[in-house]
């Protein structure tokens, strides 16, 4: 821990870092490369639909012991579809049936149960008529066009319209890796997805909201000083928050690491599976996309603003007149460990502490006493 | 707990931890002392989990009615498959609505689901028509009809037809279904002989435009073409029609067809139904009694019908479309009515039934059907809580590794927000029939990470101003105002895509949706009534206070700033005041 406890607070005070802005290209690069890749897959090799989503039948059974070869002749020769089994964890069998309808699944039920001298009411079943599993699809679009504007609509309130863009940009952003990870790999896809995937919604802004806060707060009063531009503000303000970025992330990864071990481990299949390895993919290019894309982007926004130009110019000026002096870069190496944001800095410089102390503490007591 | 006790005393300055506290705790008695109170220590469970039959149906609007489908009619349908499924002695069957077009029947393990199943499905719509034509419910056009009646040959009803005249025949066999009779009274009609009529005007079809005729002419094609013998085709004839239109329909055994005239009272004008025996003859019969505005209309047409012949005297009750009775009319009938014949109990209480319940506003669709074992649903719901354990200890373990002694708050934080989820879950079992489903479960678990996120915001901001040079007391309270920022604005992002899910989609995405948006709204009180008020009374305790090695604060080890550090202790004074 105190190693990692060091390198937090050496991130928090910028002693160390990842220049994200800076080689933000690199990653907006690879992020465009892996997005295409997986609109190409999505395109090529499309999603493995499940069965909710085409309509057909799902039979469960308990531990048994036909083979699987055995119950997929059985069932295919019941239903006069392909069907697919698969074994499970505890030793039952999962089969599932495509296109046929809700009639003739209890025709096709009666007959596993006679060849796999399984008890009928032993069975489980699942079927799902076609239209059902449109429905759910439509809905879960609606859904999340629904949610986008209503966020865009909200960050733009609390933060300002560029974060919101960012932050949106971000969002499609996982949810295209997402989605394009399921082409290319042929996860099934299932109601469990569609709520793993619109749980990564909140997630992945829920990350990126952290990182703007802070970005939001190292910003305020920004032109008032000289000495940061925005994008190098909004690179320590990811580099102050790394730590806590990684941290949320990690606690949010291991609850849905516990269920997609005991969802992949021992139920086999299922929803539970389904929607844990959604949130995995999603959580983690999440995680990605609000550091690397997310807060980039706003800086890349931001520094069109006439105001952020010309703050930039002055600071550029600033530095060259320093560089021309030659010693100075060292002093303000020295300044810059000790200084936290630039609002600290912003009366007047050097020494930090003691004197922005007091200004400070009335500034905030109204907030404290709620 | 034995901290918060400790500090509440001298609580006064620093927000009242005390007082939150306590308002937590009397939240938590209250929620727990109502769970137990309610008898409901449990959540309810979900069909998933505790096994049994879940159907889900959808609204189909008639072509050109699509605004049918509204709340109220939702509900009555609601109501009618709950009297339906409980009526078949099915326990604690729950029916609800789900989203603006979808009914959810949930039937729990243990009773026949494939005859609850029938029953719902049988979503049935039910009109009084009058009957214009019968004939045998084969496509053969009337055979046993020229036998019994020489004058019209097989020809002939088309051509009658397309005068708006109607002719059939009625076979004999169709003279033994149950209830071709009605009283209204007292007159009894048990045998019709088979004889076919022709009306040139049927009451139902004024003379006709050229137009009326190609269509009367197509219906009559319709008519002859009609094969009742197989299910499938039976529910085939009534297809897209409307309740204004002149229909053809069988008889649900297959026994007859019929031509039908357009819906003069519906199954909603009914009010009650019932089977009884009548005292005289010791016939079962089934007795109806009419709405106010069904009575004037049943009354209007029963004595329009009564003036006409066979079989034009009848009034078919169609049931979706499927003619389940077909009783004649010798006088004009008001709010009570009789239906005799052969019927014995069964199908006199079927009748009953469908006349009671079968008058659903709309039409539905089976769109899933999710049977699950009893021992399935076991495995599931236990696969759901050991995947929460291990959820919960991963992250447990992590905490304390990276937090030490602040995991501790954590914890505990993390157990009073599960208590007050657990019981607000099993509150809303009774209240608003909340069922804990695996989708829920789910959502539970997810939502373990987005509460101890809450807690890392603020831990960190914490660490963040300590590094700064703060001790520890205005650390707390200093980083509480940003922290508090951050997570009411994750928290609500959160939340709105919770809330939004929960909205706009249908069936388990819904109850993760709930899930998630409970816990994080929980989050929130948990963060600000507990997580707070100790972290501020802890703040106090000199384990913390003093930076100690475990307590996850130790300013060394989170590189404080040497300087600062000492310039703080010149000003300590000043620290109360800025707290």
């Amino acid at each position: 821990m105190s190693r990692l406890g060091n390198l937090g607070a050496r991130l928090y005070r910028g002693e160390v870092g990842y220049d994200f802005i800076g080689n933000r290209k690199i990653w907006y690069g690879i992020s465009i490369l892996i997005t295409i890749t997986a609109i190409v897959g999505l395109a090529v090799s499309g999603l493995n639909m499940g069965i909710e989503f085409k309509g057909g039948a799902v039979f469960t059974t308990p531990k048994t012991s036909v083979s699987v070869s055995e119950a997929e002749d059985v069932a295919t020769e019941a239903s006069g579809h392909q069907a697919i089994v698969q074994k499970l964890g505890n030793g039952g069998l999962r089969i599932q049936i495509t296109e046929v309808d809700t009639a003739k699944s209890d025709q096709i039920k009666g007959e596993l149960s006679k060849s796999l001298d399984v008890p009928e009411e032993k069975i489980a079943a699942d079927l799902v008529g076609p239209s059902w599993g449109e429905q759910i699809a439509n809905k879960a679009w609606t859904g999340l066009g629904v949610f986008m504007v209503l966020v865009v609509i909200y960050l733009a309130i609390a933060f300002e319209w560029r974060m919101a863009i960012a932050a949106l940009v971000a969002l499609i952003h996982d949810i295209t890796i997402t989605v394009g990870i399921y082409a290319l790999v042929g996860f099934e896809v299932t109601p469990g997805t569609v709520i793993g995937l619109l749980t990564i919604l909140g997630y992945s802004l829920y990350d990126t909201v952290v990182v703007f806060d802070s970005l939001k707060e190292g910003t305020k009063g920004i032109t008032k000083q000289t000495r940061w531009t925005y994008s190098e503000i909004a690179n320590r303000s990811i580099n102050g928050t790394l730590v806590r970025s990684i941290n949320t992330t990690v606690v949010a990864l291991l609850p849905v690491a516990g269920l997609l071990f005991i969802g992949g481990g021992v139920l086999g299949a299922g929803m539970l599976n389904d929607i844990s390895l959604a949130l995995f993919v999603g959580l983690a290019a999440g995680a990605y996309s609000s550091i690397f894309i997310a807060t980039p982007l706003v800086a890349d926004l931001k520094e069109r603003e006439p105001q952020m130009k010309a703050l930039k110019k002055r600071i550029l000026a600033k530095r060259a007149a320093a560089a021309a002096k030659g010693e100075l870069n060292e002093a303000e190496q020295a300044e810059q460990a000790d200084e936290q944001y630039p609002e600290d800095a912003a009366p007047a410089g050097a020494v930090v502490g003691q004197r922005q102390e007091p200004p400070r503490g009335h500034g905030r007591t109204p907030g404290k006493r709620r | 707990m034995a901290a918060p006790k400790k500090g509440r005393g001298p609580a006064g300055g620093q927000g009242r931890p005390g007082r939150s506290l306590a308002l937590i705790l009397i939240a938590m008695v209250a929620l727990t002392g109502g769970m137990f109170l309610a008898d409901q220590p449990t959540p309810r469970l979900g069909i998933d989990l505790a096994g049994g039959t879940s159907i889900t149906l959808e609204a189909k609007a008639e072509p050109g009615q699509e605004s049918a489908i509204n709340k109220t009619n939702m509900d009555t349908a609601v109501q009618i498959m709950e009297r339906r499924v409980n009526g078949l002695g099915v326990s604690e069957a729950e029916v609800q609505t789900q989203g603006e077009s979808n009914i959810i029947v949930n039937i729990p393990k243990g009773t026949n689901s494939a005859q609850a199943r029938e029953q719902v499905g049988t979503t049935a719509k039910l009109y009084f028509r009058p009957v214009l034509t019968v004939a045998q419910g084969t496509p053969t056009p009337a055979p046993s009809a020229s036998s019994t009646d020489k004058a019209s040959p097989s020809a002939e009803p088309s051509a009658k037809a397309s005068d708006k005249a109607s002719s059939s025949a009625k076979p004999s066999s169709t003279a033994t279904t149950q209830g071709r009779a009605v009283t209204g009274a007292l007159k009894a009609d048990p045998t019709p002989s088979p004889k076919a009529s022709t009306t040139p005007e049927a009451s139902a079809t004024p003379t006709a435009s050229a137009e009326e005729q190609a269509a009367a002419a197509d219906l009559q094609k319709k008519f002859e073409a009609l094969d009742c013998s197989s299910k499938a085709s039976r529910s085939k004839a009534s297809q897209g029609t409307k309740a204004t239109d002149t229909v053809v329909a069988c008889e649900q055994d297959g026994s007859a067809k019929y031509v039908l005239g357009p819906a003069e009272v519906d199954g909603t004008d009914v009010d009650s139904a019932k089977a009884a025996i009548n005292q005289q003859t010791g016939q079962w019969i089934v007795q109806m009694e009419f709405t106010d505005g069904g009575a004037k209309k049943f009354n209007k047409t029963t004595g329009k019908l009564a003036q006409q012949q066979q079989p034009q005297n009848q009034f078919a009750i169609a049931l979706d479309g499927e003619v389940v009775s077909a009783p004649s009319v010798s006088q004009a009938l008001s709010a009570n009515a009789e239906i005799s014949g052969s019927f014995t109990q069964q199908s006199a209480e079927d009748l009953a039934n469908v006349l009671s319940y079968g008058a659903l506003p709309l039409s539905f669709e089976e769109q899933s059907v999710t049977t699950v074992t009893a021992a399935l649903g076991g495995e599931q719901l236990r696969a759901g809580l050991i995947a929460g354990a291990i959820g919960l200890a991963l992250v447990v373990i992590y905490l304390v590794a990276y937090y030490r002694g602040l995991a501790f708050i954590a914890l505990l934080s993390l157990l009073v927000s599960g208590i007050l989820t657990y019981t607000i879950m099993s509150l809303l079992g009774p209240a608003i029939g909340f069922a804990l489903n695996l989708p829920a479960v789910c959502g539970a678990i997810v939502a373990i990470g987005i509460t101890a996120d809450s807690f890392i915001v603020y831990f960190e901001r914490i660490r963040d101003e300590i590094r700064e040079g703060r001790t520890l007391r205005p650390a707390v309270e200093r980083a509480w105002p940003r922290a508090r920022r951050t997570i009411l604005v994750s928290d609500f992002v959160s939340f709105l895509a919770a809330a939004v899910l929960f909205v706009v989609t249908v069936g388990k995405v819904q109850g993760f949706a709930f899930t998630l948006g409970l816990t994080t709204l929980l989050d929130v009180v948990v963060v600000f009534l507990f997580t707070k008020p100790v972290m501020t009374i802890m703040a106090r305790t000199k384990f913390f206070a003093s930076g100690h090695p475990w307590s996850g604060l130790d300013p060394k080890r989170l590189g404080a700033k040497p300087p600062l550090r000492r310039s703080r202790r010149v000003n300590a004074p000043t620290d109360p005041k800025e707290a």
